[in-house]
C-alpha cells in the first residue's frame, strides 16, 4: 500500500563504462560536464588578465603576452569551443527539462547539433572577432 | 507497515531536503547566461589582444563592465553549483566536503578579483 516498494531499478547510465555500451545521448551529455568544469582555466586566465589591465601598462605585457602566446591561444580557442558546447548542451537539457525531444532519435539529433553546432559556432566567432 | 497515505510519502522536499532549488538555481542561472554570454564572448573577444589602451578604454565604458560583472557573478555561482553535482557524483566523504569547499572558494575568489578589477579600472 503505502510501503515504498523494492523494485528492480534499471541501471544508471552513469556506470556506461562497465555496464552500458557508449551511446551518443550519454556521451553528449558527459560532455557538459567536461567542459563546463575544464572552463575554470580559462576563468583564472582571464581574472589575471583583467587584474593586469588594472595593475598598468607594464604588468599589462605580460598578462596579455601569456594569454595570446601559443599555449594560451590553445587554451583560449578551446574554451571557445567548450563554451558553446557547454551552452548548446545546456539548451539541450532546458528541452529536455521541459519534458520535450526525450525520444531516442530526437535526442540523437539534439546531441549531434551539440557536436557539429558547437564547431560552427567557434569558427563563426573566430571569423566575426579576427575579420 | 507504516500508515501513511501515498500522497503523504510525495508530499515534501525529498531525501534532499532541498527540493528542487538547486536544479531551480541551475535552470534560471542558465537562461540568464545564454542571454548574456555571446555578447560578452563578442566585447571580450575584441578586447583581447588589442593592446592595453584599447583594452582599457573597453573595460571602462559601462556596458562592458557591468556585463562583465553579471556574467562573472552569475557565471562562477553557476560553475560551483554545477561542479557540485560532478562532486557528489564521484565522491564521498572528506574528499567530496573538501572539493566542495575547493569549488565554492575558487569562485568566490574569482568574482572578488573581477569585481575588484573593474571597479580599479572604472575609476
Amino acid at each position: 500500500m503505502a510501503e515504498a516498494k523494492r523494485i528492480e531499478r534499471p541501471l544508471s547510465p552513469f556506470m556506461f563504462v562497465q555496464y552500458y555500451r557508449l551511446q551518443l545521448t550519454a556521451v553528449t551529455s558527459v560532455m557538459i560536464r567536461i567542459t563546463g568544469n575544464a572552463m575554470m582555466v580559462a576563468v583564472l586566465l582571464l581574472i589575471w588578465w583583467l587584474l593586469a589591465l588594472a595593475a598598468g601598462p607594464e604588468y599589462f605585457e605580460t598578462a596579455e603576452w601569456w594569454i595570446t602566446s601559443f599555449v594560451g591561444d590553445l587554451i583560449m580557442f578551446g574554451s571557445l569551443w567548450a563554451i558553446w558546447y557547454h551552452y548548446l548542451g545546456g539548451l539541450r537539457h532546458l528541452v529536455f527539462d521541459a519534458g520535450k525531444g526525450l525520444d531516442i532519435e530526437t535526442a540523437e539529433k539534439l546531441g549531434w547539433i551539440c557536436v557539429y553546432g558547437s564547431v560552427v559556432l567557434t569558427i563563426l566567432t573566430v571569423i566575426i572577432i579576427w575579420l | 507497515m507504516r500508515y501513511i497515505t501515498d500522497r503523504k510519502r510525495a508530499v515534501g522536499k525529498g531525501s534532499a531536503h532541498t527540493g528542487a532549488e538547486h536544479h531551480w538555481f541551475m535552470i534560471v542561472s542558465s537562461v540568464a547566461l545564454a542571454f548574456m554570454m555571446p555578447a560578452w564572448i563578442f566585447i571580450f573577444g575584441n578586447a583581447l589582444g588589442s593592446g592595453y589602451d584599447a583594452a582599457l578604454a573597453t573595460m571602462s565604458r559601462p556596458f562592458p563592465a557591468i556585463l562583465t560583472a553579471l556574467v562573472l557573478i552569475v557565471g562562477m555561482i553557476h560553475f560551483h553549483k554545477g561542479g557540485r553535482v560532478m562532486i557528489e557524483d564521484y565522491t564521498a566523504g572528506t574528499t567530496r566536503k573538501l572539493l566542495i569547499m575547493a569549488y565554492v572558494g575558487f569562485s568566490y575568489v574569482m568574482i572578488a578579483c573581477g569585481l575588484f578589477a573593474l571597479v580599479k579600472i572604472a575609476l
